[in-house]
């Protein structure tokens, strides 16, 4: 076990309510009367925005208040004396609701006094029982209710409509008219509503109705709204500091009226116009108020703009956090590295440091590395002495001599070295295989290195990927990463059970060509590719010994994607040994149920899986540098004559659509059931037209020899379809446009090329050529059209399951396995009584099955 | 060989599950006679591989089952119209269905019903073919070609198409009889005959009060919204055979438009295999477990339909997540998210500011119970390694027993 100790503080629950003016004026330092900043000397002027009592953001310099410095002061809250009393926006639902609850006389909840004590004994044992859901159902409840009523229950008063009017003004509708209630008026009402009935009405002690009323403004700490020095010299305040100012500036510009004796109209001006910088203080984006703006047309980023959103606080900085130690670079393969490893450059192993303390075993080492520097691999950038000072090794000059100093209770942030591990991840992260332990090899270059073989789980090419690296700091951090993280462990996916990671492309095709029938090597070839695959035993020269040779003594059975020979239906392996059929995708291919490597993964668990497939793949690639192995042109070449078979075939299928058309002109054609005349003539036409794509295809597959390599590699499933081969040399067929053939563009015609009401195959984008023969510039213009209709489903698609994504994270993310089996969420509720019915955790199941039941069986039947 | 009564008991109380132990048995059955101790053995060795796969307490099931079923979300096509084994009838499948399914909404954008025959005829064409039309909805509209209003004698004039009424085996008495029925104050005169071919047939509606212009056409689209026969809401039916492997098959009824309660009391359907893909109307028919089974169904389909492959118990983690409580909940603000307990984990979701707002008047306690609540305070989860908590016994340690004495 690692022995850690207990932070010092565990924040056992954080509790929201709203301040009292008491509250506010008890933690503030200073009252702000003054709406600027500095002076001309820079010095904050006292009773400023930026008083000095509120806190330094000045380094070297001294708070006035608790006097320390800018590292450890937090900061102190100051305060703003309204003159008079403001609504707090945020509320303003709160508010208009308690309005129409409560009673203009006796200000009691417009609820019968039997119905306020049960809801109120029932409302405080939820919300003692920390059950808010059902709280805020009885809430919900007492004030709809209570705002329908008309009269008093409790002094028999008649009450007035309460209107709200956006943003923030209230009227009393009673039979002399409508009255603006004043934030005086509503205050009034507040206060005197009883506690029982406030918690009905949603607030719950210690916050009260009327603190929604604002007499006093906390003003926040400097170090929240921290002016910056730019470039040219110039201050530049933070947009909440701006906001104050103008909350001060006109505060006291309403003083003075009112002090002055002003008109009662002119006083209402500078009330409202306070009214309205708080509340865009609070919130710039409320509905119905213009949006207070900088100096430059843009819009203030006040409190709420703060918070919310994807940039706001709780998105970007509480629930994703940035971390040290951490590197990020372009990737790129390398394939003779283990699939557990990660090579990263040079320069990145000089920044990425472990701290390690420094006990009798390791103080050589260690010493080693405080000698060697910031400058020399296997070196240290810092040393932390015991009285817990950082050295920065850099500038240091007499390494050898603090070697000689460091014993017990001094810690050494050494380099990174070979074989430890790291966190690699790439985004989109949209799985846990997105971020997987590697270990790290340092190489030359300077790209982050990895085996092709992990792309899948990353879902990553070469293309100028970029990925991230980060360095664990804590032992417990790299037991886990050992434990459950490395790449190893993550071979089988749990979405479907199967190996996600697996031999791809090449490595199939090699393993195609190593194991079937009559692959003989010479010895030295046999001896080259064996020894590529850091086999140590008796040398074999037929292909399919080599390949037994990487393979543990396992039972395995499986179907092969291509069938070249009829004994090849059926991959069977025992004990080891390949009784017949041939090795390709389905065996060791990447993102497949039931494949060998699953089954190895299984038997002889993960670190044999990724020795099987470090070492085999490496041996493949070995075999097939030697057989050699290309795509070229002459793999697409046929006859003309094909060709013209071809043109025949497609040309017998145009005649055909032309016969149904003109079946449609005469009126003859027969009307499919659920559909148009024209619906159905469409859907025949694109039915002759797949037939015609088909056939094509299948045509022009009888005249490629078996050991055409475009066919080899659609066939084992090394790369590319069947249909991209037809593609090529067949028929590339109907471009669609969402899910029809292309009928827009001009009246009635896709293009000016055609006559008006054409509906002939060629006038609606049938490609009849191929890539080989090329298209015809009318046919390219379609195929460009529903490439760009992808283009655009993939940019549209991305954001939506993006976010139902992250609906269906923040919905489960609770979510998990008790000891009793039970899937609970966080508070223990049970969401099932069994995983799944039955228990089994889909990533270590054997495809979907639970067991791989065959496999036991006749395992046993063979002892 | 099958297993004896002693070894699936043996099975069943080392916790492997009846699916399993099904499997085991039919698998079992087709290898031939097996000795009594390799037999033995095989459910050792089952039992052994059924407990290696068991999920590890702590494992946080949820997130990998939203990650399951998110991550392919990017390889889903965006369109929306994807046919059913008939090219006639259109069903939305892909993401947008998907979102559909957990957004819970009331109503699919295509409801469509499966109905499978009674066994008795469900090998017979004719028979599904009667069914059908008896379930297909009807209207009014559907019979007429054109209609106008005739307004110097203030009455109606509908052409009805007459193949329409014999496909439908509508006779002209019966759209007279059930249009009078159906709407009292008019009366009804058909013109023509069924019998004769390519002649007109004019139905003309008069009231038996005066009408205005603006009533006359109100009155016109009530009648074309009259239903002659069939069920409310099935718009249209396709007989589809169906394969059940070996050669067997059956016919069964898809239907554009949902309405199970009516479908159900139809005769000659197999009323206990019924199918829609409304939810809600499942939830409301058969309750919560019913529609927690559809929405796993549905979304399965979805995901392989588009030839991903997800393992099921993510689906169904998903669904009894939506259906806890007993009612359908959404994966979203309005639902399960929305009704969580903690402030932090529903500000950090959406509606930052009204989460906070709400929590400061009813001066709400976060608890940090959950994993996002603690991430945002900076400590570690309660799940996954966190899950675990090591207890010392230091008395133990020390050497003496709770209760004082030496142990």
């Amino acid at each position: 076990m690692v022995v850690r100790e207990e932070t010092e503080y565990t924040i056992k629950g954080i509790k929201l309510s709203i301040l009292s003016p008491d509250e506010i004026r008890k933690m503030s330092v200073v009252a702000i009367t003054v709406p600027d900043t500095y002076d001309e000397e820079w010095t904050p002027i006292p009773f400023g925005l930026m008083d000095s009592r509120l806190g330094t953001i000045e380094p070297l310099q001294s708070c006035a208040t608790c006097g320390e410095r800018m590292e450890s002061c937090p900061g102190h809250f100051g305060r703003i004396e309204l003159i008079r009393p403001v609504l707090h926006v945020g509320f303003i639902k709160n508010i208009y609701q308690a309005l129409q609850a409560t009673c203009v006389e006796c200000k009691r909840i417009l609820l019968k006094k039997e119905t306020i004590e049960k809801l109120h004994a029932l409302i405080k044992k939820y919300v003692d029982r920390n059950q808010p859901y059902f709280a805020n159902l009885l809430i919900n409840l007492a004030s709809k209710k209570a705002s329908k009523t008309d009269i008093c229950p409790h002094c028999k008063t008649q009450q007035p409509k309460i209107k709200f009017e956006r943003p923030f003004y209230f009227y009393e509708e009673g039979e002399k008219g409508s009255k603006l209630l004043s934030p005086y008026d509503i205050y009034e009402r507040f206060k005197q509503i009883p506690e029982s009935d406030a918690i009905l009405l949603g607030f719950i002690p210690p916050s009260r109705p009327e603190y929604t009323i604002l007499f006093v403004l906390p003003v926040p700490p400097i170090s929240i709204r921290p002016s910056i020095t730019l470039e040219t010299g110039e201050r530049s305040e933070d947009d909440l500091t701006h906001k104050l100012g103008d909350i001060v500036r006109t505060n006291e510009k309403l003083k003075q009226s009112i002090d002055s004796g002003s008109p009662q109209l002119i006083i209402d001006e500078h009330w409202n116009l306070l009214q309205f910088h708080v509340a865009t203080y609070i919130d710039n984006e409320i509905a119905g108020l213009a949006q207070s703006v900088h100096r430059s047309g843009r819009p203030l980023k006040t409190l709420a703009q703060r918070l919310k959103g994807k940039e706001g606080r709780f998105r970007n900085n509480l629930s994703g956090k940035r971390v040290n130690f951490s590197t990020r670079t372009v990737v790129s393969p390398d394939p003779f590295i283990s699939i557990n490893e990660v090579g990263i450059p040079y320069e990145a192993a000089l920044k990425l440091t472990i701290p390690e303390a420094v006990t009798a075993w390791n103080i050589e080492r260690l010493r080693r590395a405080v000698i060697n520097g910031t400058e020399v691999h296997p070196g240290a950038n810092y040393v932390i002495r015991p009285d817990g000072r950082q050295i920065d090794l850099r500038f240091v000059k007499d390494r050898t001599q603090l070697a000689q100093q460091l014993g017990p209770g001094w810690i050494v942030e050494r380099h990174l070295l070979d074989g430890e591990l790291v966190i690699f991840n790439r985004q989109p992260s949209l799985h846990r295989l997105s971020v997987m332990a590697h270990r790290i090899k340092v190489l030359p270059g300077k790209t982050l290195r990895i085996n092709p073989m992990v792309c899948p789980p990353y879902n990553a090419d070469f293309d100028g990927d970029e990925m991230n690296l980060f360095v664990p700091q804590s032992p417990e951090a790299r037991a886990e990463l050992e434990e459950i993280m490395t790449v190893e462990k993550q071979i089988q996916t749990p979405r479907y059970g199967g190996s996600i990671i697996g031999a791809l492309h090449d490595y199939i095709t090699s393993a195609f060509l190593l194991t079937r029938k009559g692959t003989k090597l010479n010895r030295f070839v046999a001896a080259f590719v064996m020894g590529m695959g850091e086999y140590k035993g008796e040398l074999k020269t037929s292909g399919r010994e080599i390949f037994e040779s990487f393979l543990p003594e396992i039972d395995y059975e499986n179907k092969p994607m291509a069938v070249f020979d009829e004994d090849d239906k059926l991959l069977i392996i025992k004990k080891g040994k390949i009784i017949k059929g041939v090795i390709d995708h389905n065996a060791i291919g990447d993102q497949k149920n039931k494949t060998l490597i699953s089954k190895i993964y299984f038997n002889y668990g993960p670190s044999a899986a990724a020795a099987f497939l470090d070492k085999t793949s490496k041996m493949l690639l070995g075999f097939l540098d030697h057989y050699g192995f290309s795509i070229g042109l002459d793999d697409l070449h046929l006859d003309e004559s094909v060709y013209k078979e071809v043109d025949a075939l497609i040309a017998k299928h145009f005649e055909k659509v032309n016969e149904y058309i003109e079946k449609y002109n005469r009126g003859e054609l027969e009307r499919e059931p659920g559909a148009t005349i024209e619906e159905t003539l469409e859907q025949r036409i694109m039915d002759e037209l797949n037939i015609a794509r088909d056939e094509a295809g299948k045509l022009v597959e009888k005249y490629f020899s078996k050991d055409n390599s475009i066919l080899i590699t659609a066939k084992t499933g090394a790369r590319g379809k069947m249909l991209n081969l037809f593609h090529m040399t067949a028929c590339i067929g109907q471009q669609a446009l969402r899910g029809k053939r292309i009928n827009r563009g001009y009246e009635n015609r896709t293009l000016s090329h055609f006559k008006k009401g054409d509906i002939s195959p060629a006038a609606r984008g049938f490609i009849k050529s191929n890539y080989i023969k090329g298209l015809s510039p009318i046919e390219f213009f379609f195929h460009a059209v529903s490439g760009r209709e992808g283009l655009v489903d993939t940019a549209v698609r991305t954001s939506q399951s993006g976010y139902m994504q992250r609906r269906l994270i923040n919905a489960l993310l609770d979510l998990h396995a008790e000891y009793d089996g039970t899937v609970r969420d966080s508070e223990g509720n049970i969401i099932q009584f069994r995983y799944g019915e039955d228990g089994v955790d889909p990533s270590k199941s054997y495809g979907h099955d639970p067991v791989d039941l065959d496999g036991i069986i006749k395992e046993v039947l063979e002892e | 060989m099958s297993l004896t009564p002693e070894l699936v008991a043996k099975l069943e109380r080392e916790g492997v599950s009846k699916a399993v132990i099904e499997q085991l048995n039919e698998k079992l059955a087709s290898y031939g006679k097996i000795s009594e101790d390799k037999m033995e053995k095989i459910v050792d060795r089952v039992i052994k591989s059924y407990k290696r796969a068991l999920v590890e307490p702590g494992e946080n099931v949820g997130v990998v089952a939203a990650q399951s079923v998110g991550e392919p979300g990017t390889q889903m096509t965006l369109r929306t119209f994807h046919f059913v084994g008939v090219k006639e009838l259109n069903v939305t499948l892909g993401l947008p269905r998907l979102i559909e399914i957990f957004d819970a909404r009331s109503k699919p954008t295509t409801p469509t019903m499966i109905i499978p025959i009674d066994k008795k005829y469900s090998k017979d064409r004719d028979k599904a073919f009667e069914i059908a039309i008896k379930l297909e909805e009807l209207l009014v509209d559907d019979v007429v070609d054109s209609s106008t209003i005739d307004m110097v004698n203030d009455r109606i004039i509908f052409e009805l198409n007459p193949n329409l009424l014999r496909n439908r085996g509508i006779s002209l008495e019966e759209l007279k009889e059930i249009l009078e029925s159906r709407i009292k104050s008019i009366e009804v005169k058909i013109t023509g005959s069924l019998k004769k071919k390519d002649e007109p047939i004019y139905m003309e509606v008069s009231s038996k009060r005066e009408l205005n212009i603006q009533q006359l056409n109100k009155l016109k689209e009530r009648i074309l919204k009259v239903r002659l026969k069939g069920i409310p809401k099935i718009r249209r039916t396709v007989i589809r055979k169906v394969e059940l492997g070996n050669g067997d098959y059956e016919y069964v009824i898809a239907t554009e438009g949902s309405n199970l309660k009516e479908v159900m009391k139809v005769e000659g359907i197999d009323r206990r295999r019924v199918y829609t893909n409304d939810i809600f109307e499942v939830y409301r028919l058969l309750g919560v477990e019913a529609a927690r089974e559809v929405i796993i169904r549905e979304a399965i389909r979805v995901l392989e339909d588009q030839g991903l492959d997800v393992n099921i118990r993510h689906v169904m983690l998903i669904a009894d997540a939506m259906t806890r409580t007993g009612r359908i909940k959404q994966i979203g603000r309005h639902g399960i998210v929305g009704d969580k307990s903690s402030v932090l984990a529903k500000a950090a979701f959406e509606l930052t500011t009204k989460h906070l707002y709400d929590a400061a008047a009813r001066s709400a306690v976060d608890n940090l119970l959950g994993n996002a609540e603690n991430i945002i305070a900076g400590q570690p989860i309660r799940s996954g390694t966190g899950h675990v908590k090591v207890y010392l016994d230091l008395l133990k340690l020390l050497g003496e027993s709770e209760d004082g004495g030496s142990t």
